[in-house]
């Protein structure tokens, strides 16, 4: 490509907003957008609609937000790349066939597939990533297994004209760096100059800021009144990022959009769930951040270079759910006087129906929304004396059990207490409130299996 | 004297699995160099002893005036599972603010009045 490459963010999970989406398209002069609609609990939400319905398992959003934004991408010729496919690519570009087939209009549809590898995860059984712990624990209950693959099979199937790319579950910032892959013609697998891999990397960070969506433009940015020189939120634009051939990425937004792209908006982004930010590992280069260079220009663009890459990791990271019990929630709320100490009292009288029924528990969980729910024991309560004069009191009760019977019948210890606890009560919540619980299991495993499987398949609307 | 983390530098928590990892960030120069000297993993594993004890993890990223800490095993096993109303720690980089550490006036005072790097409108 001549120039430059202009890329705008998508969403940045499953039920993120697409307005700014089309904000970057219809003013923001980007030539690809790439979304990221899987954060890592979307793959637990998305099996659990598999379970109800084979056909589903991909995050069924992307279908109206592209029967939105294609009329404005076509005109402008701007690509779009997601991983909506979840745990059901195919399922997801057969919907989005659908979609447009009805509609008259025509587009190459391209499906990546093979990122599921639970079938091969019993023969590797790989321990649990972060503590060690060995697969026989979870081998009879897992219920989905991904790796997270990366650009290859995007820049394949951009490679094959594809106007729109689906995939399940990839790098999130692998969405991000195909594009650059494809367009400049950068060195992938093969990468090995110092040139080489730093330029992946910067493409990679690139990649991590914009994933995030309004994250990297000023949403969800804090401390003490700092949020307040954020301007329109209602209306933010989500970050777009230029990137040059040699890797350099000026990252803004469209104008006339709401939020901030500065050097504290991007710096924080920058480090979002990085750990070692000397080596961050995805499946086609390790970022190493401790020379990035961040250079404020004013006027939300903010300049980054400096970012070193090292070659790419021999094992992919695989991200596997398991069948982990059952829980019920329900929340409550007493009105004053002695709101607190009542709310109080209406515990003990849960724990004590759970011990008469003989109801089989590993943990019943008590927090006060609007008192201590987001920081826990670390919230300091407010006096006494302010205590016992609140005007209202909530508290939430979440039982974790093995038992799903245990858990169905939670919500029905608490309706006889309306006119039989503790008074002034309002705002029961959670009669039939029972749900499965997922754990994640993180592991890795040797790519040659994972990347031998991968397929790409263009369909035409 | 003691002063919280809110006064001195801006935060952002994410998760992976049962890991919550925070961004901290200095508004200046004056502000990294307190964090890099009070912000210590030791530190910040007691803060949140009480209520999440596993081990902690501290980098350094000067360049950015930034400091980058994981909290291990902080998510019951994971967003998933976990049965608090903030299952993902979204709200914990504030929990991480309420730190507090120990200043001079002096440099509590030097590190307050001096520019913040990040561009800001007027």
């Amino acid at each position: 490509m001549q120039g430059n490459v202009r890329i705008g963010a998508g969403l940045g999970f499953y039920g993120d907003a697409w307005e700014p989406v089309a904000a970057s398209i219809e003013r923001g002069g980007v030539h690809y957008i790439a979304s990221d609609h899987l954060a890592e609990l979307t793959l637990a939400i998305l099996q659990k609609d598999r379970q109800r319905d084979p056909s589903l398992g991909y995050a069924r959003d992307v279908v109206p937000m592209l029967m939105k934004l294609w009329p404005l991408m076509q005109a402008l010729s701007v690509k779009f790349i997601c991983n909506a496919g979840g745990l059901n690519p195919a399922g997801a570009g057969a919907a989005l066939r659908a979609a447009f087939a009805a509609k008259g209009w025509k587009a190459r549809i391209a499906v990546v597939t093979g990122d599921d590898v639970l079938p091969q995860l019993g023969a590797i059984a790989p321990p649990h990533m972060f503590n060690g712990q060995a697969f026989e624990s979870v081998r009879e209950r897992m219920v989905f297994a991904n790796a997270y693959v990366g650009a290859r099979p995007i820049v394949s199937a951009l490679q094959q004209d594809a106007d729109i790319v689906v995939t399940g579950r990839v790098a999130d910032a692998a969405l991000f760096l195909a594009p650059l892959v494809h367009e400049f013609n950068w060195k992938l697998e093969d990468a090995k100059t110092s040139t080489e891999l730093d330029r992946l990397a910067q493409g990679l960070a690139v990649g991590h800021l914009l994933e995030c969506s309004g994250q990297g433009s000023g949403g969800n940015f804090g401390s003490q009144q700092a949020w307040k020189a954020i301007p329109d939120l209602a209306h933010i634009g989500y970050p777009i990022a230029e990137v040059s051939e040699d890797g350099s990425a000026l990252i803004t937004k469209a104008p006339g959009t709401g939020g901030r792209v500065n050097f504290d908006t991007v710096r924080q982004q920058l480090l979002y769930e990085v750990h070692d930010p000397a080596h961050y590992a995805s499946p086609d280069v390790v970022m190493d951040l401790s020379a990035v260079r961040l250079e404020d220009l004013g006027h939300d663009a903010v300049r980054m270079t400096g970012v070193r890459g090292h070659a790419r990791p021999a094992q992919l990271k695989v991200v596997g759910g398991f069948r982990d019990g059952y829980k019920a929630e329900v929340t409550w709320g007493f009105s004053w006087p002695d709101a607190h100490d009542k709310a109080l009292a209406a515990v003990e009288m849960v724990k004590a129906q759970l011990a008469d029924k003989r109801m089989a528990h590993d943990e019943l969980f008590v927090e006060f929304p609007g008192l201590n729910s987001a920081h826990g024991p670390l919230a300091p309560l407010p006096a006494p004396e302010v205590l016992a004069e609140l005007n209202e009191v909530w508290v939430r009760l979440v039982v974790r059990t093995r038992d799903k019977a245990v858990a169905d019948g939670f919500g029905r210890l608490f309706p006889w207490m309306a006119l039989s606890g503790p008074a002034y009560t309002c705002g029961f919540h959670g009669l039939n409130n029972s749900s499965e619980l997922l754990g994640i299991w993180p592991a890795l495993m040797d790519r040659g299996a994972v990347e031998a499987a991968l397929r790409v398949e263009v369909l035409q609307s | 004297m003691k002063v919280p983390l809110v006064k001195l530098a801006h935060a952002r928590s994410g998760d992976k699995a049962d890991w919550v990892d925070f961004g901290l960030f200095a508004w200046n120069e004056a502000g990294y160099r307190l964090l890099e000297r009070e912000v210590t993993a030791e530190r910040v594993q007691a803060h949140f002893a009480p209520w999440l004890p596993g081990d902690v993890v501290c980098w350094r990223l000067p360049n950015i005036l930034a400091l980058k800490l994981v909290l291990k095993g902080a998510l019951q096993g994971g967003g998933a599972r976990n049965l608090r109303m903030d299952n993902l720690g979204k709200a914990m980089a504030a929990a991480l603010l309420r730190m507090e550490i120990e200043v001079s006036p002096e440099e509590l005072a030097e590190a307050v009045a001096a520019p913040r790097v990040g561009w800001w409108p007027d």
